[in-house]
């Protein structure tokens, strides 16, 4: 293609939007329409993966190991260096995102906190640490999925006693975030559905009006690449620009409700992790620009096929 | 010698021997059932001056429609410049377009933009150079007597002045064939008689010129070669004809 077709065909996409104004807003509006519900949708969901994912990094499973005390002779009771050896082995594991031990001087503290609270007095009765010789550790997991395979696998090693789990938790997280990828993705198939589908038609208004056009650019001998561009160039720019004005307004809209929360929802803001606009607009804009721009290519690029077969 | 030498000489040949155009045993059956053309077989030579003439729905259009590769022939072959039609591909139709100019009873104008622009939009999709535009559109406009009026608006031009830039258009790219589809059907007499002189010009300059028209005045008194068709049949050929309205 000469480079003066190309200047040619990038004129003609910016002239088209300018000579079909009230189409072109129509398709700008429609866009925007479905990306404002898309963005919005995205920022809810968005936010309350970032808190399930916050509740997930909190959840940990504690691992127990026999110890002299034990009334079998049959178990392994480990020593200190190989207490250390599994622990190694347990945070190079995949499912592991952190790995703390917890000493038996630790534990008996942090039980004295638990279970005496301010009567913490009544502990000095006993005489020794009553957890002697019981160290731990508290393994945080990177995805609560992969609880039950990671508890599986720490049952395995001879010298572990207990393990401490709760799957109510975690089944409850995992199910929570399996309802949230299922519920999103039906929501945003449905919108691009939506989007594409109005797009097309109000494209399909638009270049029937200029069906004569194509008509004679047919006639004159025009290939199928030259009649298609512009208007497939229109129709990118009307995605990118029916892709911005709810970007914008998102943006806008979503810093009021930080705010607001923030002002008046305190506790909502501990409890929840909500994401910064930075964070945000990270994915969101480029998201929206490439839907919309794929939005108006594929919109534009099926319309005027129907009209290429003079 | 390549093979695209040899269909380039295979073409010119045929060319040659049957003409310009040339339609074999032509039959052409909408997909509703109707039959628009049965069993037509024609032959235009380069530089010939023919009027297609019929009633309306004789299928005169409908050879216009098989000659621009817009319908392909149900049975029989048609080949133009050459080439024979039912074998051209999607991709290769727009460049054999460009042998042919054509021309329409509503002109079929663009009539957002100025005459120039209007002549120069055929010039820029068959890519030609913008400095090469610039020399060819004024050319053309002063040919087709509209060399002042570049700049107006088609909205402001009669229908023969309209008809004149059209003819501009179809004759920028210097096809070899120009097809017009009852060129003089929305125009009055004296314009109708102004655009006919023009095409015996263009006819004179070496382009072929296929006329299809129910104007009888003009077909009588151009004494041309007139093929009269009826009910999808060719019932008359003769050079110096007349178009014999039987109705």
């Amino acid at each position: 293609m000469k480079i003066s077709t190309l200047f040619y065909t990038f004129r003609q996409g910016f002239v088209n939007i300018f000579r079909n104004k009230w189409y072109s807003l129509a398709s700008i509006a429609t866009i925007s329409a479905c990306l404002f519900l898309f963005g919005l949708f995205y920022a809810i969901v968005a936010n309350f993966r970032s808190s399930v994912l916050k509740m997930e990094g909190g959840v940990s499973v504690t691992v127990f190991f026999h110890d002299i005390n034990d009334k079998c002779d049959s178990h392994v009771v480990p020593d200190d260096l190989r207490i250390d050896e599994i622990g190694q082995m347990i945070a190079m594991r995949v499912e592991v995102s952190k790995v703390n031990f917890i000493t038996d001087d630790n534990a008996w503290v942090d039980f004295v906190a638990d279970h005496y609270g301010e009567s913490a007095d009544y502990a000095r009765g006993f005489p020794e640490n009553p957890l002697e010789g019981m160290c731990s550790y508290e393994v945080y997991l990177s995805d609560v999925s992969l609880q039950e395979a990671l508890v599986n696998w720490l049952y395995s090693i001879p010298e572990v006693r207990l393990v401490n789990f709760s799957s109510l938790t975690a089944d409850t997280l995992s199910g929570a975030n399996e309802l949230i990828a299922y519920v999103s993705l039906g929501i945003i198939v449905i919108l691009l559905a939506v989007s594409i589908f109005l797009i097309s038609n109000t494209v399909a208004i638009g270049i029937s009006v200029r069906s004569e056009e194509i008509n004679i650019m047919k006639y004159v001998g025009a290939t199928d690449f030259f009649v298609r561009a512009p208007f497939v160039l229109e129709g990118i720019l009307i995605g990118l620009l029916g892709a911005a004005i709810p970007l914008w307004l998102i943006k806008v809209l979503y810093n009021c409700a930080l705010a607001y929360i923030a002002e008046r929802f305190e506790i909502l803001s501990s409890l929840l992790n909500f994401l910064t606009t930075e964070q945000l607009f990270r994915v969101l804009i480029p998201v929206s620009l490439l839907v919309g721009a794929g939005i108006g290519f594929l919109g534009s690029i099926t319309t005027v096929r129907k009209h290429l077969h003079v | 010698m390549g093979r695209r030498e040899l269909q380039r000489r295979k073409r010119e040949q045929l060319i040659e021997e049957k003409g310009v155009i040339y339609l074999d045993n032509v039959s052409k059956v909408y997909s509703t059932g109707a039959p628009a053309l049965n069993n037509v077989s024609l032959s235009i030579h380069k530089g010939e001056f023919v009027f297609i003439v019929g009633d309306s729905g004789s299928g005169k259009s409908t050879m216009i429609k098989l000659l621009l590769r817009e319908l392909t022939a149900t049975e029989g072959s048609v080949h133009v410049m050459g080439n024979d039609l039912a074998k051209l591909r999607h991709r290769q139709i727009p460049r054999f377009r460009r042998n042919l100019g054509v021309v329409f009873q509503d002109f079929r104008l663009l009539n957002d933009r100025n005459v120039y622009e209007n002549v120069a939009f055929a010039q820029r999709i068959v890519e030609t150079p913008a400095g090469e535009i610039r020399r060819n559109v004024p050319a053309i406009l002063a040919t087709v007597g509209l060399a002042g009026k570049y700049r107006a608006k088609t909205k402001q031009l009669s229908g023969g002045e309209q008809q004149r830039v059209a003819l501009a258009r179809a004759l920028v790219n210097n096809p070899a064939i120009l097809l017009a589809d009852e060129p003089t059907g929305n125009l009055d007499p004296k314009n109708s008689w102004e655009i006919m002189q023009l095409l015996e010009e263009i006819n004179a300059n070496g382009t072929t010129v296929v006329v299809v028209t129910h104007n009888r005045e003009i077909v009588n008194a151009m004494h041309k070669r007139v093929v009269t068709v009826k009910r999808g049949v060719i019932v008359s050929d003769e050079e110096g004809g007349e178009y014999i309205d039987e109705d």
